[in-house]
């Protein structure tokens, strides 16, 4: 499957010398848009190989949601070359894991594999970047997929109904309101057709990044990149739809009543994404009312009053548009969610009232330093984070993103407390569980 | 929102990718199992401490006793408060975290270098000095309680309790770790005592320290923070081998949800049968392969029944289960149990073919690399390694052992370790939707 190198190989080299001079992050752009971020670690000989394409459910229309994840699925479904069922036994085969997910943003398929094997990878994700067949039967099969995957992960989960629902009513206009895995009516009515359209607008070079970490040649690979990758037409020009979510003009509720064990609620606040002052602020914010044990939450909620199995705090700021900071929590047996909640809040007004302590301030700091630090012992992290930064804006955030962190004050913490927790800005979803009936018959 | 995630139990899957032995082993004067692999690549380093006494040792009337007292560790000391703990460890960003197994109970440590004196301080603390406070001991035991409840919440994990009971009963693998509310209610504080003192002793644990500390640096932090960790004679706890199933049995569970989750099985084998390489290749061919297995290409791939389905074998110290585990709508759970059965009795007819073979071998040697790509990933590799006795040279020796195998191994272990005839098979679904006939 090894396309042969070609004798004019250095001419082209000088082509895509690096753009940035980083130590160790490489970034090349092909003559056909394609952006790929190299990343050499020789600490073990495994690579992974990601390719982001900027395509995720935000792109979506009303009446097609789940688009984006449904052709996940079918880019898996085999191309003129490669015949259906073989993509990932051809990866499995050498040894090798592979998976996709899909966002709100983004698109991303990965491979995991020895070192020596990375071109599989280069073969076959180019090969169904251009080529892909979507077959109706296996099309309509797939949606089928989907569907069992939309009831496990939605239809019988409760809380995660929940989140759905307050996406819903957070955003009036964003599509961000929709989840990425379609409504059921959605997927349902998704066309072979559509989504082939949808494959042939989005899945170009120049609408995708590819990130290699580990143990890697750069030179080698950049060849190699070229051969395959190289020779796929640009697409049309993709317009990034720019759609302004109105502000917030007063507390939104939402309840969902599902069988379930225990209460629970979600609420969610309009917020800044990355990078920004603030988004580095609540993201301290968060870890210092949730992160750990020794967090606020934990210590009131959990410990002393024992009044919640767990209280969270979570700030998304990687998104390309604004996202949303969320408090949930799940009632302790026989507690009441509203005393649960009173009790969440009380805490949320004592970090508006006063700042974090100081040692507090720096706990939250070192916690989420640390993180990072021991997320670079995976070369999958590595390149996810690249990934990640780059489909929001620009992988150089996140060399930003520890300089952010460290120079937050405890006063920017009681700010964006004080500017973004509040009730106007608020959507909560309350889960009312319903009885579970009794264990049925056994035979 | 992943396509799916290989569920695959990573002490399968080793191969090559250490030269050499992949750790350092040596036992302290006082019994303690020390093993290190050096990693200079960061400034890190991740311990694993286990400690033979999951539920495997614990009395089932008093079950939840393993895991509740390996859960109070962090709880709190001689000297320093659940709190304390938490805060200290936490201000430096690390990680000190214990948990409940049924084979062995492990306390997990990451911490970044310069930490590392406080992490050991830390970590030999709550192993050597617990308080069992009663106040902590009635928290910890209401938040296990709520987890449980909240458990119950999920058709998944009902499904595969109910299995887990029908096959194990009252024994070790048949109870949930975390216990049930009414042993756990019934759990002292003298009997947390007692469970300490019986089983937390340093000829009884398995440290496994990886990371960025070189020979005499971690032998220096031994001898400061676990010299004093005292041996004890442990008493072997007998295991009573469950009963297996006869006929085939159907468990019904009745749940307002819109799919059936199913669970069919029965008995396994345990890690040390010889044939648990044969065993991983049926299984991978079978189920446990993701996309590259018969059930998936079937059930997934061609039919659309279900979002996943996958087989597994659980080899643990003892005889461990044999899983079939899938979601589907409730109204095609019977064509999803009449394939699955098609498929089990599929690998039983005939040999697998030599491109099925070659693909399983090629992937169980060729993904160990991956297996262990981190720091933490090798800490609780080299416990498991360690406990199960496979040798420090177990990187090397499998990819001999998978070679090895041959189609007609495979049909052979298939016709062994394969009971269409006798399985349990659990269904929690809208039964009136679902309408099981089996």
């Amino acid at each position: 499957m090894k396309i042969p190198v070609k004798r004019f190989i250095a001419v082209i080299l000088l082509l895509f010398l690096p753009v940035t001079v980083k130590a160790e992050v490489k970034e090349y752009a092909l003559p056909n848009g394609l952006k790929v971020l190299l990343v050499e670690n020789h600490n073990a000989p495994i690579a992974t190989f990601q390719i982001w394409y900027r395509v995720g459910s935000m792109y979506e229309q009303i009446g097609k949601t789940g688009m984006s994840h449904l052709l996940e699925h079918m880019m898996f479904k085999g191309t003129k070359m490669h015949g259906p069922k073989t993509f990932s036994r051809i990866i499995q085969r050498n040894g090798g894991v592979d998976n996709a997910f899909t966002t709100k943003d983004y698109t991303m398929y990965y491979q995991k594999l020895a070192s020596d094997r990375i071109n599989i990878s280069l073969d076959l994700e180019s090969d169904r970047m251009a080529n892909l067949l979507i077959d109706p039967k296996d099309f309509s099969s797939e949606k089928k997929v989907v569907m069992e995957e939309r009831r496990m992960r939605y239809e019988d989960d409760p809380q995660n109904l929940v989140y759905e629902a307050v996406l819903a009513a957070a955003f009036e206009n964003h599509p961000y309101r929709w989840p990425v895995i379609g409504w059921m009516s959605d997927i349902a009515s998704i066309k072979r057709d559509e989504l082939y359209n949808y494959y042939r607008t989005y899945y170009a070079p120049d609408n995708a990044v590819i990130v290699i970490a580990g143990d890697i040649k750069t030179d080698r690979i950049m060849k190699d990149i070229e051969d395959t990758f190289g020779k796929i037409k640009r697409g049309a020009d993709v317009k990034t739809p720019v759609i302004e979510e109105p502000g917030q003009l007063g507390k939104r509720e939402v309840f969902v009543k599902k069988e379930a064990e225990l209460p629970y609620f979600l609420s969610a606040y309009h917020v800044p994404d990355l990078p920004s002052k603030d988004g580095y602020a609540l993201d301290v914010l968060a870890t210092i009312l949730a992160g750990g044990k020794s967090s606020r939450f934990y210590k009131s909620l959990v410990y002393e009053k024992q009044i919640a199995l767990g209280a969270d705090a979570g700030y998304d700021g990687l998104h390309k548009n604004p996202f949303l900071f969320f408090l949930s929590a799940t009632a302790a047996p026989d507690k009441s969610i509203e005393e649960v909640r009173k009790a969440l809040y009380e805490e949320v007004d004592r970090i508006k009232k006063e700042p974090p302590t100081g040692r507090e301030l720096q706990r939250a700091k070192n916690q989420i330093e640390t993180s990072f630090i021991m997320g670079e012992d995976s070369i999958f992290f590595q390149a996810e984070i690249l990934g990640m930064y780059e489909m929001i804006g620009d992988w150089h955030y996140k060399d930003e993103y520890l300089k952010g962190i460290r120079a937050v004050t405890s006063d920017d913490v009681m700010g964006v407390a004080r500017r973004y927790l509040v009730d106007d800005n608020m959507t909560m979803g309350i889960l009312i569980p319903q009885r579970i009936k009794a264990i049925g018959d056994q035979g | 929102m992943k396509r799916l995630c290989l569920l695959l139990i990573f002490i399968m899957f080793p191969s090559t990718v250490f030269a050499s032995e992949i750790a350092t082993r040596e036992v302290l004067p006082n019994g303690l199992v020390l093993l290190q692999s050096e990693q200079h690549n960061l400034p890190i380093v991740m311990v694993t401490l286990a400690i033979k006494a999951g539920s495997l040792v614990e009395p089932a009337e008093k079950a939840g006793l393993a895991n509740l007292t390996a859960s109070l560790l962090t709880e709190g000391t001689k000297t320093r408060t659940a709190s304390e703990i938490s805060d200290e460890i936490e201000f430096v960003g690390g990680d000190l975290s214990s948990s409940g197994g049924s084979d062995y109970i492990t306390v997990t440590l990451s911490i970044l270098k310069k930490d590392v004196d406080k992490g050991f301080e830390l970590l030999s603390d709550i192993v050597l000095n617990p308080a069992f406070s009663g106040d902590e001991i009635k928290r910890k035991k209401a938040l296990i309680k709520g987890t449980l409840k909240a458990e119950e919440e999920e058709p998944s994990i009902v499904a595969s309790r109910a299995f887990k009971k029908a096959i194990f009963g009252d024994g070790p693998y048949g109870r949930p770790v975390k216990g049930f509310p009414e042993t756990i209610d019934r759990i002292t504080r003298d009997d947390i005592l007692d469970f300490y003192s019986r089983f937390y002793a340093s000829n009884n644990a398995i440290m496994a320290v990886v990371g960025d500390l070189n020979r005499s640096e971690l032998k220096a932090l031994m001898d400061k923070y676990f010299r004093g960790w005292k041996q004890k004679d442990i008493k072997p706890v007998l295991y009573l081998q469950p009963s297996e199933p006869t006929s085939p049995k159907l468990i019904k569970i009745d749940r307002d949800v819109t799919q059936a989750n199913i669970v069919l099985g029965h008995i396994g084998i345990k890690r040390d049968n010889p044939d648990f390489y044969a065993v991983s290749v049926m299984n991978y061919i079978l189920g446990g392969g993701g996309f590259a297995s018969r059930l998936m290409t079937d059930i997934r791939e061609e039919k659309g029944l279900a979002y996943d389905v996958e087989s597994f074998f659980l080899p643990q110290k003892e005889t461990g289960g044999f899983e079939v585990v899938l979601q589907t709508r409730n109204e095609s759970a019977n064509t999803a149990v009449e394939e699955v059965l098609k498929e089990v009795k599929g690998m039983m007819a005939d040999p697998v073919s030599e491109k099925e073979l070659g693909d399983a071998k090629s992937f169980l040697t060729g993904s160990f690399p991956l297996r262990i790509d981190t720091s933490r990933k090798i800490a609780d590799f080299l416990a498991a390694v360690e406990y199960y006795g496979l040798g420090l040279d177990y990187v090397q020796r499998y990819p001999e052992y998978i070679r090895e195998v041959t189609r007609e191994d495979v049909l052979r272990v298939a016709r062994k370790y394969l009971h269409p005839d006798r399985y349990i098979l659990v269904v929690v679904a809208n039964q009136r939707k679902a309408g099981v006939k089996y």
